[in-house]
């Protein structure tokens, strides 16, 4: 075997392009079990009701149905878990009230799935469907978070007075205080994170499949960490031990955090295919989609900034407004708080920070991490805020910045991380270089004459990714580990197969991960197979979210081939009659050092499944190892986001002229994969800053952006051609140096775009505005403000 | 009454008996196991489920499969060349990253080829307004654009 370039670094096409553009994808949709039958979910038509009645007697007999499911029946079955305590600032556990997998007594949000229906066909189920009578007693809905924790708000749960889920609060308030009393200048915030509704494009979906042969369940589902599912579904809800249930989330669609959670509908099905014994397909609508995804952000936030005569930060003191939705979904009470909070130093040097969240339940749908989840929140608060100070002093935006930025490493933030490394300037210097700040007056100007406003806007960002180490996580309240695990066979011929834990709906891994293992042995890329989403294939793993995949993920590979390695100089020096001492690894091959004898390796993988020549009698035939990797500390992705947009005040559409990021991700191993992610999380970055939005009517509760006709997805012709670049401080302390890059365009878009906006609009006296800048609230804010 | 549509599907002459209401994309995907075909938002929005009908680009989950009988369809399993080679759009894709997980792509390629046939050497902007009728989540579309402009250039060879 010829010693191969090193494929680290290289922007390699992707492996598992070629079946996705040949319709030999395989979603669980596509997958089809011998004479399945299908579900249908009949979802409350009500924000608030008690249920004081079900009637299925003649959607029974409807033709074809197998069988029908409402709450009351799914005796045994638990509700749905949070997997993260949060301990409230008067020392009390959250609220945490039950989350039936089918309501029970009551319905608490438009969408809330009521009955399951079982049938041979989808249509048949959906024909008797409309035959179930439900009787409700509606009641007043609430959901505002705001509105939600006045007196007299209609209550949800009995657990939770006053609608309340906690109070938690982190940072020093007496620090604070003492700060803000010394400041020369004082800037405050109101700002409202709009609601959004993920929306993969492939729809949540879910097979499930009892065997009687050994009473064993397979449950295919559109899931991004199928051993969580697992873990959650049996030991949880469904009582059924952990062997007995294997889970698959083979070909994904995209999730965006939205398929992190175990939801109401896989649960029910995987209970409900023993009673029918029957396989049980599903697959949700797009309304479906809208009205039961896990929804992200809701943040209302006050915000205050203390700062010296020279614009450096003395403290910063943030109150804000969490609407968690109508149940906890699985990692709901953590992103408003243990992902959130700990962002607001973000690259500064803010002495002080206190952040006090109150998390509030209403009617709407359950909330839970969104790309990005908590630190583009976090990064809106910041960014927003040091954007109106530098205004309000009259200091340049990347002059403010600068005075300010972190630049000694590791740094304690007033917030509880340590930041391990990173060097925030380069990056700011390299996006106004980029986006051509220089030139940016001359272009307003040209704007002017046109009769339009042009604005610029910087987001300094910080991430912190693959969230970790499990023992600090848990005693912050996780109920759950957060390593990876990662196993690595060599096969006879030399091939290797990799088993992950992280798993890939989009992000590439089966290439990335191959460059990595390809590298390490200096193999061809093309003889490394990643295997992932299947808890039968794989030994164990935590899954994807919070941009953990290389970080983690990648590094519990490392791990293991450096066992394979090790093991293999010993199989190399029983080949090459040398001690161990003396044989080194390097670009596929074990040599003695300082000769030219030498094995390849795969030569050393022969040897060890065909062991005639073998240290038997000191060693183990096969080569292949497994790694578990509990990181040390979160990853610190960082970067400028610069956005130029240009206003036309007689329409109040916001053109996005040009947008700019510059982004450390430690060591990149495929550019190509890399500047794809940031694009991908640019685009919903954008598309919160300007178009999307979830609203419900604040009377009925009914969800009025339910389809793609109400809420504006970002399309190929709502966005710019983006200018992406790198600068690279390799992450410290895991193998890869590698930090993440999956939310960084998520985490930092929108308040690069509302900040420029807010700078286009500053000259025409408008002073505040929510997300999205649609051209109806632009339009009406400059209206407000020429009155 | 069950309908008897009979068409060309990628080359073959194909006919099943289905009720009346069955859309076109669920005839290609539960009856003829076409699952490169996707649905996304089932309300004619997204494009996922976009096949060419005689050349033109239909969203398949907005005609009934009655209502294509006698037509030739196109889907994602019938561009490439029988011994595996690419559609010059679908080599484009991959060369171009313009699709991560997959579930849009059948249905943006296909819209591609539409899109290049009546609009040859079409200039970016011309191509992110006629893709308006495709989502995708992924990408930010940067680089569908680009890997149409790749496509369309390779097809006019």
């Amino acid at each position: 075997m010829t010693a191969t370039a090193s494929p680290i670094g290289q922007s390699i096409r992707r492996k598992e392009d070629v079946r996705f553009l040949t319709g030999a994808g395989q979603y669980t949709n596509d997958i089809t079990a011998r004479h399945t039958t299908h579900a249908y979910f009949l979802r409350s038509p009500h924000a608030h009701a008690t249920i004081r009645g079900i009637d299925t007697s003649r959607a029974k007999s409807a033709p074809s149905v197998l069988a029908i499911f409402t709450g009351e029946d799914l005796v045994g079955v638990g509700g749905l878990p949070c997997g993260w305590l949060i301990t409230g600032t008067d020392g009390k556990p959250m609220a945490e009230p039950p989350h039936p997998v089918l309501a029970r007594g009551k319905v608490r949000y438009v969408g809330d799935p009521v009955a399951l229906v079982i049938a041979e066909s989808l249509h048949q189920a959906k024909d008797a469907a409309e035959l179930i009578d439900v009787d409700y007693d509606t009641h007043p809905a609430v959901v505002n978070g705001i509105e939600a924790l006045r007196h007299g708000a209609p209550q949800l749960h009995d657990v939770a007075p006053n609608n309340k889920c906690y109070t938690w609060a982190l940072g020093d308030p007496t620090a604070v205080d003492a700060a803000f009393a010394k400041a020369a200048h004082v800037t405050k915030l109101e700002i409202y994170n709009n609601r959004l509704i993920p929306n993969a494009i492939e729809p949540r979906a879910a097979m499930a499949v009892h065997s009687r042969s050994d009473d064993s369940y397979t449950l295919h589902v559109a899931n991004q960490n199928p051993h969580l599912e697992r873990l959650l579904v049996s030991a949880f809800v469904l009582g059924l031990p952990e062997h007995k249930v294997r889970v698959i989330a083979p070909d994904v669609g995209g999730g965006f955090g939205s398929k992190i959670y175990l939801y109401p509908e896989e649960t029910a099905m995987m209970w409900a295919s023993k009673q029918v014994n029957r396989p049980i397909t599903w697959v949700a609508e797009r309304s479906e989609s809208f009205l039961s995804d896990a929804h992200g952000r809701d943040h209302t936030t006050h915000a205050e900034l203390a700062l010296d005569k020279d614009g450096k930060f003395l403290a910063l003191r943030v109150h804000t407004n969490a609407n968690v939705g109508a149940y906890l979904s699985t990692f709901a009470s953590c992103v408003p708080t243990i992902l959130y909070a700990t962002l607001l130093a973000g690259q500064y040097t803010t002495p002080a920070i206190f952040c006090e969240v109150t998390a509030v339940f209403t009617n709407t749908a359950p909330v839970d991490a969104y790309r990005g989840a908590g630190r583009p929140e976090a990064t809106y608060v910041v960014e927003r805020i040091v954007h109106q100070a530098a205004v309000e002093m009259g200091i340049a935006q990347d002059e403010i910045r600068r005075r300010n930025f972190i630049r000694t490493f590791p740094y304690q933030t007033p917030v509880a991380l340590v930041y391990d490394t990173g060097a925030y300037e380069p990056s700011l210097d390299e996006a106004m270089k980029a986006a051509n700040v220089a030139g940016f007056a001359k272009r307003k100007a040209e704007a002017e004459k046109r009769g339009k406003l042009r604005g610029l806007g910087y987001a300094a960002y910080i991430e912190a990714c693959g969230i970790a180490p499990s023992n600090i996580a848990g005693a912050l309240g996780a109920r759950a580990g957060l390593f990876e695990a990662g196993t690595v066979r060599v096969n006879p011929t030399g091939s290797v197969t990799v088993m992950t834990g992280s798993h890939s709906h989009g992000q590439g891994h089966e290439t990335t991960f191959a460059q990595v293992v390809a590298g390490r042995l200096g193999i061809p890329v093309d003889n490394v197979d990643i295997v992932h989403g299947d808890t039968g294939r794989i030994p164990f793993g935590m899954g994807t979210y919070g941009s953990r995949s290389l970080a983690v993920g990648g590094s519990a590979i490392v791990k293991a081939l450096d066992k394979i390695i090790a093991k293999g100089k010993k199989i190399a020096a029983h080949l090459l009659e040398a001690s161990d001492a003396d044989i080194e690894f390097r670009d596929g091959k074990y040599t003695v050092v300082g000769t030219d004898r030498a094995k390849a390796f795969g030569e050393v993988a022969f040897a060890a499944y065909v062991p005639h020549n073998y240290p038997l009698a000191t060693l183990e035939p096969g080569l292949e190892e497994t790694a578990f990797y509990d990181p040390t500390n979160f990853t610190f992705p960082a970067g400028t986001h610069i956005a130029e947009v240009e206003i036309d005040t007689e329409t109040g559409v916001v053109s996005l002229v040009d947008f700019t990021a510059c982004d450390d991700f430690g060591t990149i191993i495929n550019p190509m994969i890399v500047e794809g992610q940031v694009h991908g999380g640019l685009a919903q970055g954008i598309g919160q800053a300007l178009l999307e939005n979830c609203v419900y009517d604040p009377e009925s509760g009914q969800l009025l952006t339910g389809s793609y006709m109400d809420y504006a997805m970002p399309r190929a012709d709502d966005l710019p051609k983006f200018k992406v670049s790198n600068t690279v401080t390799p992450c410290t302390h895991n193998p890869l140096g590698a930090k993440g890059c999956g939310e960084a365009g998520a985490i930092g878009a929108p308040a690069a775009v509302m900040n420029a906006v807010m700078d286009a609009l500053a000259s025409a006296g408008v002073k505040h505005l929510d997300m999205p800048a649609s051209p109806h609230r632009v339009w009406q804010a400059l209206r407000a403000a020429r009155a | 009454m069950p309908g008897l549509p009979s068409m060309n599907v990628n080359g073959k002459a194909v006919s099943a008996d289905v009720e009346p209401r069955t859309l076109l994309v669920e005839f290609l995907r539960d009856d003829l196991g076409l699952t490169g075909t996707h649905v996304g938002c089932d309300t004619g929005q997204c494009g996922a489920c976009t096949v060419l009908v005689n050349g033109m680009a239909v969203k398949a989950c907005t005609v009934l499969a009655a209502q294509v009988a006698g037509a030739n369809i196109t889907t994602i399993e019938g561009l490439a060349a029988p011994d595996g080679t690419l559609h010059p759009m679908q080599a484009a894709f991959k060369e171009c990253h313009g699709l991560q997980c997959g579930f849009c792509t059948p249905g943006m390629v296909l819209s591609a080829i539409d899109l290049v046939k009546r609009h040859p050497g079409a200039s970016e902007e011309t191509i992110r307004s006629e893709l308006e009728g495709n989502f995708c989540r992924c990408t930010g579309y940067q680089n569908i654009v680009l890997a149409v402009k790749q496509g369309a250039a390779a097809m006019s060879r």
